[in-house]
C-alpha cells in the first residue's frame, strides 16, 4: 500500500505499462520534457526516451489519426489531449476511424489504444477547460469510455485500459488530481468495466462516474445526518454501462439520483435513467432523478459551483425523490 | 523565387508547373533529367495488361450499379495510369491506405476486383484483410486515412523496418484539416511515406481552383519536403517517380508529395451527373491524353504489341469481367445478426444484449440468414 495523488498513481500506471510492453508508446502535447500539463507523465521521457514518450506537434486530429496507424500496425499508442473542450478537432478521427476499424475490418484490425483526456471543471479554469464531452464518445458504438475516481483506479484502470484490445477513452477527472488515496498495487480491484459500491444503503441510490463520486460521498454523509441512508455508486465504466451492479441497489432502495458535470439533457443520467426505469420499474418509489450541469455553455468559472452538482443540488434532489 | 512569382500572376492550381512525363501522348518516349525507366517489353506489356483489365472491370461495375446489383460505384477511368503506376511501384512490404476509389491499386496489391466491389454492393464496408494484402479499407471519410498512414509509417520506422508507406488522397483532400496535420506529423518525425495525391481536376463538382490558388504539389514546400508533378496518365512516369519517393522513404529521408495530375473522365460516383458543372470539350480534350491509348501507341511503335496481342488481352479482360459479373452479383451477406460480431474485440454487454434481443425478434434462422 502507498499512498499517492490521482495525477501520481496513473503516472505510476503508465510507467508500469511501459515496463511490461515495449508496444506501449505515449503521445501527446506537453507530455515528454515538460511531464504534461498537470505532470501525469512526468518523468516518463527520461526514462523511456523521446521514441517512446513522444511530444507531438500541435493537432489533436494528428494525434489520434496517428495513434489509429501505431495501432494498426500492432503498437498500443496511449494518446493524451490536453484538455477536454480541445478533444473536438479529433472527433472526426474518434468516431470515423477510432470507433470503426475494428467493424470495417471484420475484426481483422484490432485497435488496441487509450486516449487519455483530463476533463470535468472545478479548477477555476478558462473556457474550453472544464467540460464533460463523455456522452458524445458513450453515444459511439467501437469506443469504450472509462473514468477512475480514485488514485487506486487511476493506476489500475489505466493498466487496464492499455491492455484492452479495444479502444479505451480514459477521462480523467482534473479537479480530482492532486488528491491522495491508498494505493495497492498487489491486484486490481475489479475489471475495468466493473461498478463499484462506494457506500451501503438502504434509502437511495446516488449513482456517479469520475468527479462526482466524491461529491455523492460528501452529500451521502450529510444525509446520514438527516436519517436518510444512502447509498453510492462509482460506475468507473461510462461505456459499457454495468447496469446490473446499479440495478441490484435500486431494487433495494427504490429511489435513483444520476449526478454528473456534463448538462442532463441528453447526457448520461438520460440513458442510467431510463435504462434502470425499464428494468425496475416495480420496484422504484419516485422517477429517477438527474443532476448535473444546466443547459448552458459552461459557465466562466466565477460561477461554476453553482453550475456544478454540489451538495446542495444533490440533497435538493433527495427531498424531491421523497416526495412522490 | 521563380515559384512565388507563378503564384503571384494568379496563377491557378492548374499552372505551367513542371510535370515529369517519360511517354508523350503521341506514345513517344521522352526525356527527363531526374527520372528514367527503362521498361522491358513484358513489363511494359503488363502494365498495358493491368490497366486494360482495371478498365474493363470499371466499366462492368459501372453497369452493375446500373442493373441495381451495387449501391453505388466510384468510377476510376482515366486514372488507370496514375494507379497501376503507383501499385506497381510498391513492395510487398509496403503498406497502402486508399481512399474510396483507388481499384487499380488494390489490383496490384492482390485485391480482386470481386473484392472491390464488396463495399459497394454493401455486403459489408470492407472487403479485404488489411494485413494479408497490406493494404487497408477502403476509406470514405477524406484525408482521414492520409493521418492514420503517418501514424503506421511512424511505427514501421519505430521498428526499424525498410518498408514504405503510401497515403492516397486528391485534389478535393488538400483541403482538409487531416491532410495538413499528416504533412505536418511526416514533416517532423520524417516518416517513411510517400503522399499520392491524384488531382482528377474535379472534387465532385469543384475544379481544383476551388481548393488551390497554386500548383497543389507546391504545398509541399511550406511543410518542409519535396514535391512532385507527374503526368498522372503517363504510366512510365508514375512508376519512375513512384519509386524514387519510395526509395527515398526507405531509406530514411521522409515523406514524399507525388501530385498525379490526371482527369476524372467519368461521374464522381454514379450518383453524380458532370454534365451539370463541366464541358464537353474539356472531356475531349484530355481523351487526347488518354493513359491506355498512350501505352498501346508506344507498344505497338516499340513492336511489342499487335493486333493480335491486343485482341487477347481484351479477351482476357472481357474474361475477367464476365466472371467478375457472376461473383458480384452472387455476393450475399451480411447476416442481420452479423451486425454486432466485431463492434468490439472483446465481449460488451450491452452488444450481447441487443444481439439477443434482435435474434429473439427475428428468430435464429432469420437472424443468421445472409441477406
Amino acid at each position: 500500500m502507498t499512498e499517492l495523488t490521482l495525477a501520481k498513481a496513473i503516472n505510476e500506471g503508465l510507467r508500469k505499462a511501459m515496463e511490461d510492453n515495449p508496444k506501449v508508446l505515449l503521445m501527446g502535447e506537453d507530455i515528454g520534457r515538460l511531464g504534461g500539463v498537470f505532470r501525469v507523465t512526468d518523468g516518463l521521457q527520461k526514462d523511456f526516451g523521446e521514441q517512446r514518450v513522444i511530444d507531438s506537434p500541435l493537432g489533436e486530429s494528428g494525434i489520434v489519426g496517428t495513434s489509429v496507424g501505431l495501432a494498426i500496425r500492432g503498437y498500443r499508442p496511449v494518446s493524451e489531449i490536453q484538455f477536454d473542450g480541445f478533444v473536438y478537432p479529433a472527433f472526426d478521427q474518434l468516431v470515423s476511424q477510432v470507433a470503426k476499424q475494428h467493424a470495417r475490418s471484420e475484426g481483422a484490425i484490432t485497435l488496441s489504444l487509450v486516449v487519455r483526456i483530463p476533463y470535468g471543471g472545478g479548477i477555476g479554469a478558462v473556457e474550453h477547460h472544464s467540460e464533460s464531452p463523455e456522452a458524445y464518445f458513450a453515444h459511439t458504438a467501437g469506443l469504450r469510455v472509462v473514468s477512475p475516481s480514485t488514485p487506486n483506479d487511476g493506476f489500475w484502470m489505466v493498466r487496464q485500459a492499455i491492455e484492452c484490445d479495444d479502444p479505451v477513452l480514459f477521462l480523467e477527472p482534473k479537479c480530482r488530481y492532486w488528491e491522495k488515496g491508498e494505493v495497492d498495487e498487489a491486484a486490481p480491484p475489479s475489471g475495468l468495466f466493473e461498478a463499484a459500491v462506494r457506500r451501503v444503503g438502504t434509502d437511495a441510490t446516488l449513482v456517479a462516474y469520475g468527479p462526482s463520486v466524491k461529491t455523492c460521498l460528501k452529500a451521502a454523509e450529510v444525509a446520514q445526518g438527516e436519517g436518510r441512508s444512502l447509498e453510492v455508486i462509482d460506475l468507473r465504466s461510462i461505456s459499457p454501462l454495468d447496469a446490473d451492479t446499479v440495478a441490484r441497489s435500486v431494487e433495494k432502495t427504490g429511489r435513483l439520483l444520476i449526478a454528473h458535470e456534463a448538462p442532463v439533457f441528453g447526457g448520461m443520467g438520460a440513458e442510467i435513467a431510463a435504462r434502470l426505469t425499464e428494468r425496475c420499474f416495480y420496484s422504484l418509489s419516485a422517477p429517477p432523478l438527474r443532476v448535473g450541469g444546466y443547459h448552458t455553455p459552461y459557465p466562466p468559472s466565477r460561477v461554476e459551483e453553482d453550475y456544478l452538482p454540489n451538495i446542495d443540488r444533490l440533497l435538493d434532489a433527495l427531498d424531491r425523490a421523497f416526495e412522490f | 523565387m521563380v515559384r512565388s512569382a507563378r503564384a503571384t500572376r494568379g496563377a491557378t492550381a492548374a499552372a505551367d508547373e513542371d510535370m515529369v512525363q517519360l511517354l508523350a501522348p503521341s506514345g513517344e518516349r521522352v526525356t527527363h533529367p531526374e527520372y528514367d525507366l527503362e521498361p522491358s517489353d513484358d513489363e511494359a506489356r503488363g502494365l498495358y495488361r493491368d490497366m486494360v483489365i482495371i478498365r474493363r472491370c470499371d466499366v462492368e461495375m459501372t453497369a452493375l450499379q446500373r442493373q441495381g446489383q451495387l449501391a453505388l460505384w466510384a468510377p476510376l477511368r482515366g486514372q488507370e495510369a496514375a494507379q497501376i503506376g503507383a501499385g506497381r511501384a510498391l513492395a510487398p512490404d509496403d503498406f497502402c491506405f486508399p481512399g474510396y476509389r483507388e481499384h487499380g491499386i488494390a489490383w496490384c496489391r492482390g485485391i480482386t476486383p470481386e473484392q472491390s466491389a464488396r463495399s459497394f454492393r454493401q455486403v459489408t464496408n470492407g472487403g479485404w484483410d488489411p494485413y494479408e494484402h497490406n493494404y487497408a479499407e477502403p476509406s470514405i471519410v477524406i484525408g482521414n486515412n492520409v493521418v492514420n498512414a503517418v501514424g503506421y509509417a511512424m511505427g514501421v520506422q519505430h521498428d526499424g523496418a525498410e518498408s514504405a508507406v503510401m497515403a492516397c488522397t486528391g485534389d478535393g483532400g488538400m483541403s482538409e484539416g487531416d491532410v495538413a496535420e499528416a504533412f505536418v506529423w511526416a514533416a517532423v518525425f520524417q516518416a517513411p511515406i510517400v503522399f499520392l495525391l491524384q488531382n482528377n481536376q474535379w472534387a465532385i463538382s469543384e475544379p481544383t481552383e476551388r481548393q488551390s490558388r497554386i500548383p497543389l504539389c507546391r504545398r509541399a514546400d511550406g511543410f518542409g519536403f519535396p514535391g512532385v508533378r507527374v503526368d498522372g496518365n503517363d504510366v512510365f512516369a508514375m512508376l519512375a517517380v513512384t519509386r524514387a519517393a519510395l526509395a527515398r522513404a526507405r531509406e530514411g529521408s521522409g515523406p514524399t508529395l507525388l501530385e498525379a495530375f490526371t482527369y476524372r473522365m467519368g461521374a464522381h460516383t454514379t450518383s453524380d451527373d458532370p454534365t451539370r458543372y463541366r464541358v464537353d470539350t474539356e472531356v475531349e480534350d484530355w481523351l487526347q491524353r488518354d493513359p491506355v491509348e498512350r501505352l498501346h501507341r508506344y507498344l505497338v511503335a516499340a513492336g511489342a504489341a499487335d493486333e493480335a496481342w491486343t485482341a487477347e488481352i481484351d479477351a482476357e479482360a472481357d474474361g475477367i469481367a464476365s466472371r467478375l459479373r457472376d461473383a458480384v452479383v452472387a455476393l450475399r451477406g451480411p447476416s442481420p445478426a452479423s451486425i454486432f460480431d466485431h463492434v468490439y474485440a472483446e465481449p460488451h454487454p450491452l452488444v450481447d444484449e441487443e444481439r439477443a434481443q434482435m435474434v429473439a425478434l427475428l428468430g435464429a434462422e432469420d437472424a443468421g440468414s445472409l441477406k
